[in-house]
Protein backbone atom coordinates (compact mmCIF):
# COMPACT_ATOMS: atom_id res chain seq x y z
CA UNK A 1 0.00 0.00 0.00
CA UNK A 2 2.69 2.49 1.01
CA UNK A 3 4.58 1.55 -2.16
CA UNK A 4 1.59 2.43 -4.27
CA UNK A 5 1.34 5.77 -2.53
CA UNK A 6 4.95 6.49 -3.44
CA UNK A 7 4.73 5.39 -7.05
CA UNK A 8 1.57 7.30 -7.85
CA UNK A 9 1.66 10.30 -5.56
CA UNK A 10 -0.65 12.28 -7.81
CA UNK A 11 -3.41 9.77 -7.16
CA UNK A 12 -3.42 10.70 -3.53
CA UNK A 13 -3.68 14.42 -3.76
CA UNK A 14 -6.99 16.07 -3.21
CA UNK A 15 -8.72 16.22 -6.60
CA UNK A 16 -9.42 19.49 -8.26
CA UNK A 17 -12.98 20.54 -7.78
CA UNK A 18 -15.46 19.85 -10.53
CA UNK A 19 -14.07 17.78 -13.31
CA UNK A 20 -12.58 14.92 -11.33
CA UNK A 21 -15.59 14.56 -9.13
CA UNK A 22 -17.75 14.22 -12.20
CA UNK A 23 -15.48 11.65 -13.82
CA UNK A 24 -17.27 8.60 -12.31
CA UNK A 25 -20.54 9.77 -13.85
CA UNK A 26 -19.60 8.51 -17.28
CA UNK A 27 -19.01 4.81 -16.48
CA UNK A 28 -21.84 4.91 -13.98
CA UNK A 29 -24.27 6.23 -16.57
CA UNK A 30 -23.19 3.57 -19.04
CA UNK A 31 -23.65 0.81 -16.51
CA UNK A 32 -26.98 2.24 -15.36
CA UNK A 33 -28.26 2.24 -18.93
CA UNK A 34 -27.21 -1.38 -19.26
CA UNK A 35 -29.23 -2.18 -16.15
CA UNK A 36 -32.48 -0.69 -17.41
CA UNK A 37 -31.97 -1.48 -21.09
CA UNK A 38 -33.73 -4.87 -21.12
CA UNK A 39 -36.87 -3.38 -19.62
CA UNK A 40 -36.88 -0.35 -21.90
CA UNK A 41 -36.48 -2.58 -24.92
CA UNK A 42 -39.29 -4.86 -23.80
CA UNK A 43 -41.59 -1.87 -23.39
CA UNK A 44 -40.66 -0.36 -26.74
CA UNK A 45 -41.07 -3.65 -28.57
CA UNK A 46 -44.42 -4.32 -26.97
CA UNK A 47 -45.91 -1.79 -29.41
CA UNK A 48 -44.93 -3.81 -32.50
CA UNK A 49 -47.65 -5.42 -34.56
CA UNK A 50 -47.52 -9.12 -35.30
CA UNK A 51 -46.11 -8.70 -38.78
CA UNK A 52 -43.19 -6.60 -37.63
CA UNK A 53 -42.59 -8.81 -34.60
CA UNK A 54 -42.29 -11.92 -36.76
CA UNK A 55 -40.05 -10.10 -39.19
CA UNK A 56 -37.79 -8.99 -36.38
CA UNK A 57 -37.66 -12.00 -34.05
CA UNK A 58 -39.60 -14.75 -35.86
CA UNK A 59 -36.46 -16.81 -36.25
CA UNK A 60 -36.17 -17.26 -32.49
CA UNK A 61 -39.67 -16.81 -31.14
CA UNK A 62 -41.67 -18.55 -33.85
CA UNK A 63 -39.25 -20.60 -35.93
CA UNK A 64 -40.04 -18.48 -38.96
CA UNK A 65 -37.86 -16.19 -41.03
CA UNK A 66 -34.20 -16.54 -41.72
CA UNK A 67 -32.49 -14.09 -39.43
CA UNK A 68 -33.41 -11.79 -36.61
CA UNK A 69 -33.49 -8.06 -37.30
CA UNK A 70 -33.21 -6.40 -33.90
CA UNK A 71 -35.03 -3.16 -33.62
CA UNK A 72 -35.12 -0.74 -30.73
CA UNK A 73 -38.28 1.07 -31.67
CA UNK A 74 -41.21 -0.25 -33.66
CA UNK A 75 -41.66 1.24 -37.12
CA UNK A 76 -45.41 1.63 -36.75
CA UNK A 77 -46.22 1.73 -33.04
CA UNK A 78 -49.58 0.17 -32.33
CA UNK A 79 -51.61 -0.88 -29.32
CA UNK A 80 -52.80 -3.99 -31.12
CA UNK A 81 -50.79 -6.47 -29.01
CA UNK A 82 -52.44 -5.09 -25.90
CA UNK A 83 -55.88 -5.28 -27.48
CA UNK A 84 -55.20 -8.86 -28.51
CA UNK A 85 -54.01 -9.66 -25.01
CA UNK A 86 -57.15 -8.11 -23.60
CA UNK A 87 -59.58 -9.83 -25.95
CA UNK A 88 -57.99 -13.06 -27.10
CA UNK A 89 -56.04 -14.33 -24.13
CA UNK A 90 -58.45 -15.42 -21.41
CA UNK A 91 -55.71 -17.64 -19.96
CA UNK A 92 -53.58 -14.63 -19.30
CA UNK A 93 -56.21 -13.11 -17.09
CA UNK A 94 -56.83 -16.30 -15.18
CA UNK A 95 -53.12 -16.45 -14.38
CA UNK A 96 -52.92 -12.76 -13.55
CA UNK A 97 -55.81 -13.21 -11.14
CA UNK A 98 -54.12 -16.32 -9.70
CA UNK A 99 -51.01 -14.28 -9.00
CA UNK A 100 -53.09 -11.66 -7.20
CA UNK A 101 -54.95 -14.29 -5.23
CA UNK A 102 -51.70 -15.87 -4.15
CA UNK A 103 -49.82 -12.70 -3.27
CA UNK A 104 -52.26 -10.47 -1.40
CA UNK A 105 -53.55 -12.94 1.23
CA UNK A 106 -49.91 -13.71 2.05
CA UNK A 107 -49.17 -10.01 2.55
CA UNK A 108 -52.22 -9.58 4.76
CA UNK A 109 -51.38 -12.63 6.85
CA UNK A 110 -47.80 -11.49 7.23
CA UNK A 111 -49.00 -8.17 8.61
CA UNK A 112 -51.50 -9.68 11.03
CA UNK A 113 -49.02 -12.15 12.48
CA UNK A 114 -45.78 -10.31 11.85
CA UNK A 115 -46.52 -6.91 13.34
CA UNK A 116 -47.30 -8.12 16.89
CA UNK A 117 -44.39 -10.56 16.79
CA UNK A 118 -41.98 -7.89 15.61
CA UNK A 119 -43.28 -5.54 18.31
CA UNK A 120 -42.70 -8.17 20.98
CA UNK A 121 -39.12 -8.78 19.82
CA UNK A 122 -38.37 -5.07 19.51
CA UNK A 123 -39.83 -3.60 22.70
CA UNK A 124 -39.78 -6.32 25.34
CA UNK A 125 -37.05 -8.12 27.21
CA UNK A 126 -38.28 -11.62 28.03
CA UNK A 127 -36.69 -14.97 28.73
CA UNK A 128 -36.02 -16.71 25.44
CA UNK A 129 -35.98 -13.55 23.35
CA UNK A 130 -32.45 -13.96 21.99
CA UNK A 131 -32.60 -17.65 21.06
CA UNK A 132 -36.05 -17.23 19.53
CA UNK A 133 -34.91 -14.29 17.46
CA UNK A 134 -31.91 -16.28 16.32
CA UNK A 135 -34.23 -19.06 15.18
CA UNK A 136 -36.30 -16.51 13.27
CA UNK A 137 -33.17 -15.12 11.64
CA UNK A 138 -31.96 -18.57 10.62
CA UNK A 139 -35.38 -19.42 9.18
CA UNK A 140 -35.33 -16.16 7.29
CA UNK A 141 -32.16 -16.98 5.39
CA UNK A 142 -33.03 -20.60 4.58
CA UNK A 143 -33.44 -21.04 0.83
CA UNK A 144 -36.59 -22.67 -0.46
CA UNK A 145 -34.79 -25.95 -1.13
CA UNK A 146 -34.28 -26.54 2.60
CA UNK A 147 -37.92 -26.19 3.59
CA UNK A 148 -39.27 -27.78 0.43
CA UNK A 149 -39.57 -31.34 1.81
CA UNK A 150 -40.85 -30.34 5.21
CA UNK A 151 -43.49 -28.03 3.73
CA UNK A 152 -44.50 -30.77 1.33
CA UNK A 153 -44.87 -33.31 4.13
CA UNK A 154 -47.08 -31.04 6.20
CA UNK A 155 -49.18 -29.80 3.27
CA UNK A 156 -49.63 -33.33 2.06
CA UNK A 157 -50.77 -34.53 5.47
CA UNK A 158 -53.37 -31.73 5.62
CA UNK A 159 -54.36 -32.52 1.99
CA UNK A 160 -53.63 -28.94 1.02
CA UNK A 161 -51.36 -29.75 -1.91
CA UNK A 162 -52.49 -28.20 -5.17
CA UNK A 163 -54.62 -25.51 -3.52
CA UNK A 164 -53.98 -21.81 -2.96
CA UNK A 165 -53.50 -22.65 0.72
CA UNK A 166 -50.30 -24.48 -0.19
CA UNK A 167 -48.85 -21.18 -1.35
CA UNK A 168 -50.37 -19.03 1.39
CA UNK A 169 -49.36 -20.94 4.50
CA UNK A 170 -45.58 -21.13 3.99
CA UNK A 171 -45.66 -17.51 2.81
CA UNK A 172 -47.63 -16.20 5.78
CA UNK A 173 -45.33 -17.92 8.26
CA UNK A 174 -42.19 -16.60 6.64
CA UNK A 175 -40.08 -14.89 9.32
CA UNK A 176 -38.67 -12.28 6.94
CA UNK A 177 -41.35 -9.62 7.62
CA UNK A 178 -40.85 -10.03 11.38
CA UNK A 179 -37.13 -9.46 10.96
CA UNK A 180 -37.63 -6.32 8.86
CA UNK A 181 -40.32 -4.74 11.03
CA UNK A 182 -38.43 -5.50 14.23
CA UNK A 183 -35.64 -3.19 13.10
CA UNK A 184 -38.05 -0.31 12.54
CA UNK A 185 -39.99 -0.84 15.77
CA UNK A 186 -36.71 -0.96 17.69
CA UNK A 187 -35.70 2.42 16.28
CA UNK A 188 -38.63 4.19 17.94
CA UNK A 189 -37.17 6.16 20.85
CA UNK A 190 -37.98 4.75 24.28
CA UNK A 191 -38.68 8.26 25.61
CA UNK A 192 -41.81 8.45 23.44
CA UNK A 193 -43.02 5.16 24.86
CA UNK A 194 -42.28 6.36 28.36
CA UNK A 195 -44.27 9.55 27.79
CA UNK A 196 -47.26 7.60 26.55
CA UNK A 197 -47.00 5.22 29.48
CA UNK A 198 -47.02 8.12 31.92
CA UNK A 199 -50.20 9.31 30.23
CA UNK A 200 -51.71 5.95 31.12
CA UNK A 201 -51.48 4.03 27.84
CA UNK A 202 -51.55 0.26 28.24
CA UNK A 203 -49.48 -2.22 26.27
CA UNK A 204 -52.05 -2.66 23.53
CA UNK A 205 -52.58 1.07 23.13
CA UNK A 206 -48.82 1.61 22.91
CA UNK A 207 -48.61 -0.89 20.08
CA UNK A 208 -51.67 0.43 18.26
CA UNK A 209 -51.32 4.19 18.68
CA UNK A 210 -47.54 4.55 18.80
CA UNK A 211 -45.93 1.46 17.33
CA UNK A 212 -47.89 1.05 14.13
CA UNK A 213 -47.95 4.73 13.08
CA UNK A 214 -44.30 5.33 13.98
CA UNK A 215 -43.19 2.03 12.50
CA UNK A 216 -45.25 2.51 9.34
CA UNK A 217 -42.18 2.84 7.08
CA UNK A 218 -41.09 -0.58 8.29
CA UNK A 219 -44.50 -2.04 7.54
CA UNK A 220 -44.39 -0.50 4.06
CA UNK A 221 -40.87 -1.81 3.46
CA UNK A 222 -41.88 -5.29 4.46
CA UNK A 223 -45.00 -5.15 2.27
CA UNK A 224 -43.08 -3.94 -0.75
CA UNK A 225 -40.17 -6.38 -0.43
CA UNK A 226 -42.56 -9.28 0.03
CA UNK A 227 -44.80 -8.15 -2.78
CA UNK A 228 -41.84 -8.18 -5.16
CA UNK A 229 -40.76 -11.56 -3.81
CA UNK A 230 -44.12 -13.30 -4.14
CA UNK A 231 -45.15 -11.64 -7.39
CA UNK A 232 -41.98 -13.23 -8.73
CA UNK A 233 -42.49 -16.53 -6.87
CA UNK A 234 -41.69 -19.66 -8.82
CA UNK A 235 -40.28 -22.36 -6.60
CA UNK A 236 -43.31 -22.77 -4.33
CA UNK A 237 -46.02 -22.77 -7.04
CA UNK A 238 -43.90 -25.08 -9.14
CA UNK A 239 -43.56 -27.55 -6.30
CA UNK A 240 -46.92 -27.35 -4.55
CA UNK A 241 -49.31 -26.78 -7.47
CA UNK A 242 -50.15 -29.24 -10.21
CA UNK A 243 -53.38 -27.99 -11.74
CA UNK A 244 -52.58 -25.66 -14.58
CA UNK A 245 -55.55 -23.44 -13.80
CA UNK A 246 -53.98 -22.51 -10.44
CA UNK A 247 -50.56 -21.47 -11.72
CA UNK A 248 -49.46 -17.88 -11.21
CA UNK A 249 -48.33 -15.65 -14.03
CA UNK A 250 -44.67 -16.15 -13.21
CA UNK A 251 -44.86 -19.78 -14.31
CA UNK A 252 -47.36 -19.39 -17.10
CA UNK A 253 -45.88 -16.41 -18.87
CA UNK A 254 -43.06 -18.31 -20.59
CA UNK A 255 -45.71 -20.58 -22.10
CA UNK A 256 -47.79 -17.69 -23.38
CA UNK A 257 -44.76 -16.06 -24.90
CA UNK A 258 -43.92 -19.18 -26.89
CA UNK A 259 -47.47 -20.05 -27.93
CA UNK A 260 -48.64 -16.59 -28.81
CA UNK A 261 -45.70 -14.70 -30.18
CA UNK A 262 -47.79 -11.67 -31.06
CA UNK A 263 -48.48 -10.82 -27.40
CA UNK A 264 -45.22 -12.02 -25.90
CA UNK A 265 -43.85 -8.55 -25.22
CA UNK A 266 -47.18 -7.05 -24.20
CA UNK A 267 -47.88 -9.88 -21.73
CA UNK A 268 -44.42 -9.47 -20.21
CA UNK A 269 -44.91 -5.75 -19.81
CA UNK A 270 -48.29 -6.19 -18.14
CA UNK A 271 -46.74 -8.66 -15.72
CA UNK A 272 -43.91 -6.34 -14.73
CA UNK A 273 -46.21 -3.33 -14.48
CA UNK A 274 -47.39 -3.83 -10.85
CA UNK A 275 -43.81 -4.47 -9.76
CA UNK A 276 -42.47 -1.44 -11.60
CA UNK A 277 -45.22 0.80 -10.22
CA UNK A 278 -44.57 -0.51 -6.72
CA UNK A 279 -40.88 0.18 -7.19
CA UNK A 280 -41.39 3.73 -8.46
CA UNK A 281 -43.90 4.52 -5.75
CA UNK A 282 -41.94 3.03 -2.88
CA UNK A 283 -38.28 3.25 -3.80
CA UNK A 284 -37.48 4.87 -0.46
CA UNK A 285 -39.24 2.14 1.48
CA UNK A 286 -37.52 -0.45 -0.64
CA UNK A 287 -34.11 0.98 0.17
CA UNK A 288 -34.89 1.23 3.88
CA UNK A 289 -36.13 -2.34 3.78
CA UNK A 290 -32.95 -3.57 2.13
CA UNK A 291 -30.85 -1.83 4.74
CA UNK A 292 -33.01 -3.41 7.43
CA UNK A 293 -32.53 -6.84 5.87
CA UNK A 294 -28.84 -6.45 6.70
CA UNK A 295 -28.14 -8.96 9.44
CA UNK A 296 -26.54 -6.59 11.95
CA UNK A 297 -28.59 -5.55 14.96
CA UNK B 1 -45.30 -6.84 36.73
CA UNK B 2 -46.67 -10.24 35.92
CA UNK B 3 -48.69 -8.77 33.09
CA UNK B 4 -45.52 -7.24 31.68
CA UNK B 5 -44.00 -10.69 31.27
CA UNK B 6 -47.08 -12.13 29.65
CA UNK B 7 -47.61 -9.44 27.01
CA UNK B 8 -44.68 -10.24 24.71
CA UNK B 9 -45.53 -13.93 24.69
CA UNK B 10 -49.13 -13.16 23.79
CA UNK B 11 -48.03 -10.89 20.96
CA UNK B 12 -45.60 -13.50 19.73
CA UNK B 13 -47.96 -16.42 20.08
CA UNK B 14 -49.77 -16.44 16.68
CA UNK B 15 -46.60 -16.09 14.69
CA UNK B 16 -44.68 -18.56 16.83
CA UNK B 17 -47.49 -21.09 16.72
CA UNK B 18 -47.75 -20.94 12.93
CA UNK B 19 -44.01 -21.11 12.47
CA UNK B 20 -43.75 -24.07 14.81
CA UNK B 21 -46.56 -26.02 13.18
CA UNK B 22 -45.67 -25.28 9.58
CA UNK B 23 -41.91 -24.87 9.64
CA UNK B 24 -40.14 -26.02 12.80
CA UNK B 25 -42.02 -29.21 13.65
CA UNK B 26 -42.03 -30.49 10.04
CA UNK B 27 -38.33 -29.80 9.85
CA UNK B 28 -37.68 -31.80 13.02
CA UNK B 29 -39.70 -34.55 11.38
CA UNK B 30 -37.46 -34.26 8.32
CA UNK B 31 -34.38 -34.64 10.53
CA UNK B 32 -35.92 -37.77 12.06
CA UNK B 33 -36.85 -39.18 8.67
CA UNK B 34 -33.37 -38.60 7.34
CA UNK B 35 -32.19 -41.45 9.60
CA UNK B 36 -34.95 -43.84 8.55
CA UNK B 37 -36.00 -45.74 5.48
CA UNK B 38 -38.82 -44.01 3.57
CA UNK B 39 -40.58 -47.28 2.89
CA UNK B 40 -40.77 -49.68 5.82
CA UNK B 41 -39.43 -47.13 8.26
CA UNK B 42 -36.44 -49.04 9.60
CA UNK B 43 -33.64 -47.11 11.25
CA UNK B 44 -30.76 -46.86 8.82
CA UNK B 45 -28.37 -44.53 10.62
CA UNK B 46 -26.34 -42.40 8.27
CA UNK B 47 -26.98 -44.52 5.19
CA UNK B 48 -29.29 -41.91 3.59
CA UNK B 49 -26.54 -39.35 3.97
CA UNK B 50 -24.03 -41.72 2.47
CA UNK B 51 -26.36 -42.36 -0.45
CA UNK B 52 -26.68 -38.65 -1.14
CA UNK B 53 -22.98 -37.98 -0.84
CA UNK B 54 -22.09 -40.91 -3.08
CA UNK B 55 -24.76 -40.02 -5.64
CA UNK B 56 -23.06 -38.92 -8.81
CA UNK B 57 -25.73 -36.40 -9.77
CA UNK B 58 -25.36 -34.86 -6.31
CA UNK B 59 -21.61 -34.57 -6.61
CA UNK B 60 -21.89 -32.91 -9.98
CA UNK B 61 -24.66 -30.57 -8.88
CA UNK B 62 -22.70 -29.65 -5.76
CA UNK B 63 -19.62 -29.00 -7.82
CA UNK B 64 -21.51 -26.71 -10.20
CA UNK B 65 -23.18 -24.91 -7.32
CA UNK B 66 -19.85 -24.30 -5.60
CA UNK B 67 -18.32 -23.24 -8.88
CA UNK B 68 -21.16 -20.79 -9.34
CA UNK B 69 -20.90 -19.45 -5.78
CA UNK B 70 -17.13 -19.04 -5.89
CA UNK B 71 -17.33 -17.19 -9.17
CA UNK B 72 -20.33 -14.96 -8.68
CA UNK B 73 -19.94 -14.00 -5.03
CA UNK B 74 -16.48 -12.39 -5.28
CA UNK B 75 -17.50 -10.74 -8.55
CA UNK B 76 -20.74 -9.41 -7.16
CA UNK B 77 -19.21 -8.21 -3.87
CA UNK B 78 -16.35 -6.43 -5.60
CA UNK B 79 -18.48 -4.87 -8.29
CA UNK B 80 -21.23 -3.70 -5.95
CA UNK B 81 -18.67 -2.28 -3.53
CA UNK B 82 -16.90 -0.26 -6.23
CA UNK B 83 -20.26 0.93 -7.41
CA UNK B 84 -21.32 1.88 -3.90
CA UNK B 85 -18.13 3.91 -3.32
CA UNK B 86 -18.56 5.75 -6.60
CA UNK B 87 -22.26 6.43 -6.13
CA UNK B 88 -21.87 7.36 -2.46
CA UNK B 89 -19.37 10.11 -3.23
CA UNK B 90 -21.26 11.54 -6.19
CA UNK B 91 -21.90 15.23 -5.67
CA UNK B 92 -25.38 14.96 -7.20
CA UNK B 93 -27.87 12.60 -8.86
CA UNK B 94 -27.23 9.91 -6.26
CA UNK B 95 -30.91 8.88 -5.94
CA UNK B 96 -31.13 8.58 -9.72
CA UNK B 97 -28.25 6.12 -9.91
CA UNK B 98 -29.48 4.20 -6.89
CA UNK B 99 -32.85 3.81 -8.57
CA UNK B 100 -31.32 2.67 -11.85
CA UNK B 101 -29.13 0.02 -10.24
CA UNK B 102 -31.89 -1.19 -7.97
CA UNK B 103 -34.43 -1.38 -10.76
CA UNK B 104 -33.69 -4.96 -11.95
CA UNK B 105 -34.42 -6.25 -8.46
CA UNK B 106 -38.07 -5.27 -8.89
CA UNK B 107 -38.47 -6.91 -12.29
CA UNK B 108 -40.06 -10.38 -12.17
CA UNK B 109 -37.78 -12.93 -13.76
CA UNK B 110 -40.53 -14.31 -15.98
CA UNK B 111 -41.18 -10.95 -17.60
CA UNK B 112 -37.68 -10.54 -18.99
CA UNK B 113 -37.25 -14.13 -20.11
CA UNK B 114 -38.19 -13.18 -23.66
CA UNK B 115 -35.38 -10.68 -23.64
CA UNK B 116 -32.80 -13.19 -22.35
CA UNK B 117 -33.95 -15.71 -24.93
CA UNK B 118 -33.57 -13.19 -27.73
CA UNK B 119 -30.19 -12.12 -26.42
CA UNK B 120 -28.52 -15.44 -25.77
CA UNK B 121 -30.00 -17.54 -28.59
CA UNK B 122 -27.50 -18.98 -31.01
CA UNK B 123 -28.70 -16.51 -33.62
CA UNK B 124 -29.68 -13.90 -31.05
CA UNK B 125 -28.87 -10.28 -30.29
CA UNK B 126 -25.58 -10.88 -28.51
CA UNK B 127 -24.10 -12.98 -31.29
CA UNK B 128 -25.38 -10.44 -33.81
CA UNK B 129 -23.62 -7.67 -31.96
CA UNK B 130 -20.47 -9.73 -31.59
CA UNK B 131 -20.28 -10.60 -35.26
CA UNK B 132 -20.90 -6.95 -36.10
CA UNK B 133 -17.82 -6.14 -34.04
CA UNK B 134 -15.87 -8.87 -35.78
CA UNK B 135 -15.97 -11.59 -33.10
CA UNK B 136 -17.45 -15.04 -33.42
CA UNK B 137 -20.29 -15.71 -31.01
CA UNK B 138 -21.33 -19.02 -29.59
CA UNK B 139 -24.42 -20.92 -28.64
CA UNK B 140 -24.67 -19.38 -25.18
CA UNK B 141 -27.33 -21.58 -23.65
CA UNK B 142 -26.15 -24.98 -24.89
CA UNK B 143 -22.44 -24.78 -24.16
CA UNK B 144 -20.50 -24.15 -20.96
CA UNK B 145 -21.11 -20.46 -21.72
CA UNK B 146 -24.52 -20.97 -20.08
CA UNK B 147 -22.65 -20.68 -16.80
CA UNK B 148 -21.66 -17.12 -17.60
CA UNK B 149 -25.13 -16.22 -18.76
CA UNK B 150 -26.37 -17.26 -15.34
CA UNK B 151 -23.63 -15.31 -13.57
CA UNK B 152 -24.55 -12.29 -15.63
CA UNK B 153 -28.26 -12.44 -14.90
CA UNK B 154 -27.59 -13.02 -11.19
CA UNK B 155 -25.34 -9.98 -10.99
CA UNK B 156 -27.79 -7.92 -13.02
CA UNK B 157 -30.50 -8.65 -10.49
CA UNK B 158 -28.48 -8.37 -7.26
CA UNK B 159 -26.05 -5.55 -7.96
CA UNK B 160 -28.37 -2.83 -6.69
CA UNK B 161 -29.39 -4.71 -3.55
CA UNK B 162 -25.77 -5.23 -2.51
CA UNK B 163 -24.88 -1.68 -3.45
CA UNK B 164 -27.56 -0.30 -1.12
CA UNK B 165 -26.22 -2.47 1.72
CA UNK B 166 -22.66 -1.24 1.10
CA UNK B 167 -23.83 2.37 1.00
CA UNK B 168 -25.54 1.84 4.36
CA UNK B 169 -22.20 0.61 5.69
CA UNK B 170 -20.30 3.50 4.15
CA UNK B 171 -22.63 6.08 5.61
CA UNK B 172 -21.85 4.81 9.11
CA UNK B 173 -18.26 5.99 8.89
CA UNK B 174 -18.16 9.39 10.62
CA UNK B 175 -17.51 12.26 8.20
CA UNK B 176 -15.03 13.75 10.70
CA UNK B 177 -12.56 10.99 9.94
CA UNK B 178 -12.40 12.05 6.30
CA UNK B 179 -12.20 15.71 7.23
CA UNK B 180 -9.35 15.06 9.64
CA UNK B 181 -7.54 13.03 7.00
CA UNK B 182 -8.04 15.75 4.41
CA UNK B 183 -6.61 18.35 6.77
CA UNK B 184 -3.47 16.27 7.17
CA UNK B 185 -3.18 16.09 3.38
CA UNK B 186 -4.57 12.67 2.50
CA UNK B 187 -6.11 12.30 -0.95
CA UNK B 188 -9.18 10.28 -1.79
CA UNK B 189 -7.35 7.02 -2.49
CA UNK B 190 -5.43 7.16 0.75
CA UNK B 191 -8.66 7.87 2.60
CA UNK B 192 -10.19 4.91 0.83
CA UNK B 193 -7.45 2.45 1.79
CA UNK B 194 -6.87 3.62 5.36
CA UNK B 195 -10.31 4.80 6.49
CA UNK B 196 -12.99 3.19 4.34
CA UNK B 197 -11.67 -0.32 3.71
CA UNK B 198 -10.76 -1.28 7.30
CA UNK B 199 -14.24 -0.31 8.52
CA UNK B 200 -16.02 -2.35 5.86
CA UNK B 201 -15.09 -5.76 7.27
CA UNK B 202 -18.39 -6.20 9.12
CA UNK B 203 -20.47 -5.11 6.15
CA UNK B 204 -18.50 -7.43 3.93
CA UNK B 205 -19.20 -10.50 6.07
CA UNK B 206 -22.89 -9.65 6.33
CA UNK B 207 -23.35 -8.86 2.63
CA UNK B 208 -21.41 -11.99 1.75
CA UNK B 209 -23.79 -14.18 3.75
CA UNK B 210 -26.89 -12.48 2.32
CA UNK B 211 -25.58 -12.77 -1.24
CA UNK B 212 -24.79 -16.42 -0.65
CA UNK B 213 -28.33 -17.05 0.46
CA UNK B 214 -29.80 -15.02 -2.40
CA UNK B 215 -27.70 -16.98 -4.87
CA UNK B 216 -30.05 -19.93 -4.43
CA UNK B 217 -32.74 -17.90 -6.16
CA UNK B 218 -30.79 -17.94 -9.41
CA UNK B 219 -32.69 -21.16 -10.04
CA UNK B 220 -35.53 -19.03 -11.33
CA UNK B 221 -33.48 -17.64 -14.17
CA UNK B 222 -31.89 -20.99 -14.87
CA UNK B 223 -35.24 -22.74 -14.94
CA UNK B 224 -37.03 -20.19 -17.07
CA UNK B 225 -34.28 -19.84 -19.60
CA UNK B 226 -33.18 -23.45 -19.78
CA UNK B 227 -35.86 -25.68 -18.21
CA UNK B 228 -35.66 -28.77 -16.00
CA UNK B 229 -32.52 -30.21 -17.50
CA UNK B 230 -30.34 -27.32 -18.61
CA UNK B 231 -26.83 -27.53 -19.97
CA UNK B 232 -24.67 -29.57 -17.63
CA UNK B 233 -22.60 -26.58 -16.53
CA UNK B 234 -25.60 -24.97 -14.82
CA UNK B 235 -27.21 -28.13 -13.46
CA UNK B 236 -27.14 -27.17 -9.78
CA UNK B 237 -28.34 -28.39 -6.43
CA UNK B 238 -31.66 -26.60 -6.94
CA UNK B 239 -32.32 -28.60 -10.12
CA UNK B 240 -31.40 -31.80 -8.35
CA UNK B 241 -33.74 -31.06 -5.43
CA UNK B 242 -36.46 -30.35 -7.93
CA UNK B 243 -35.94 -33.53 -9.87
CA UNK B 244 -35.76 -35.60 -6.69
CA UNK B 245 -39.02 -34.01 -5.69
CA UNK B 246 -40.70 -34.98 -8.95
CA UNK B 247 -39.60 -38.55 -8.31
CA UNK B 248 -40.68 -38.17 -4.67
CA UNK B 249 -37.32 -39.46 -3.52
CA UNK B 250 -38.09 -38.40 0.07
CA UNK B 251 -35.18 -40.31 1.54
CA UNK B 252 -32.51 -38.46 -0.38
CA UNK B 253 -34.32 -35.14 -0.09
CA UNK B 254 -34.53 -35.25 3.69
CA UNK B 255 -30.84 -36.02 4.11
CA UNK B 256 -29.85 -33.36 1.59
CA UNK B 257 -32.15 -30.75 3.17
CA UNK B 258 -30.66 -31.40 6.61
CA UNK B 259 -27.13 -31.02 5.30
CA UNK B 260 -27.96 -27.80 3.46
CA UNK B 261 -29.69 -26.40 6.55
CA UNK B 262 -26.68 -27.32 8.66
CA UNK B 263 -24.23 -25.55 6.37
CA UNK B 264 -26.31 -22.39 6.27
CA UNK B 265 -26.97 -22.34 10.03
CA UNK B 266 -23.28 -22.77 10.77
CA UNK B 267 -22.46 -19.96 8.38
CA UNK B 268 -24.96 -17.66 10.07
CA UNK B 269 -23.86 -18.59 13.59
CA UNK B 270 -20.25 -18.03 12.53
CA UNK B 271 -21.18 -14.58 11.30
CA UNK B 272 -23.04 -13.83 14.53
CA UNK B 273 -20.13 -14.89 16.74
CA UNK B 274 -17.62 -13.05 14.59
CA UNK B 275 -19.67 -9.84 14.67
CA UNK B 276 -19.93 -10.04 18.45
CA UNK B 277 -16.18 -10.50 18.77
CA UNK B 278 -15.53 -7.52 16.48
CA UNK B 279 -17.79 -5.38 18.63
CA UNK B 280 -16.00 -6.39 21.81
CA UNK B 281 -12.61 -5.33 20.49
Amino acid sequence: MKAICKIFPYLFRKPKKGFFRLLPCLPLSLLASLMIFPVLMMIANSFMDTQELLEAYGRILGDKGSEIVPRLLPRYPTLRPYVELLLDSPDFFVMFWNSCRQVFPILLGQLLLGMPAAWAFARYEFPGRRPLFLVYTILMVMPFQVTMVSSYLVLNRLSLMDTHMAIWLPGIFSTFPVFIMEKFFRAIPESLMEAARVDGANALQLFWYMGIPLGAPGVMSSLLLNFLEYWNAMEAPMTFLKTKALLPLSLYLPEITTDQVSVSFAASVVMMLPAVLGFLWGQDYLQQGIVASGLKE
Amino acid sequence: MKKQIKTPYLLLLPSLLGTSVFVLAPFLDVIRRSFFQAVGGGFVGLSNYRQVLENEAFQQALFHTLQFLFTCLPLLLLLSFLLAVLVYHLPFARPLFEAAFLFPMAIPVASVVVFWRLTFHNEGLLNKALSFLGFTGQDWMNTPAAFWVLIFSYIWKNLGYDMILWIAGLSQIPKEQYEAAAVSGAGPLRCFFFITLPQMKGSMAMIGVLSFVNAFRVFREAYLIAGDYPHNSIYMLQHLFNNWFTKLDIQKMTAAAVMLALVISLLLLGLELWTEKQEDV
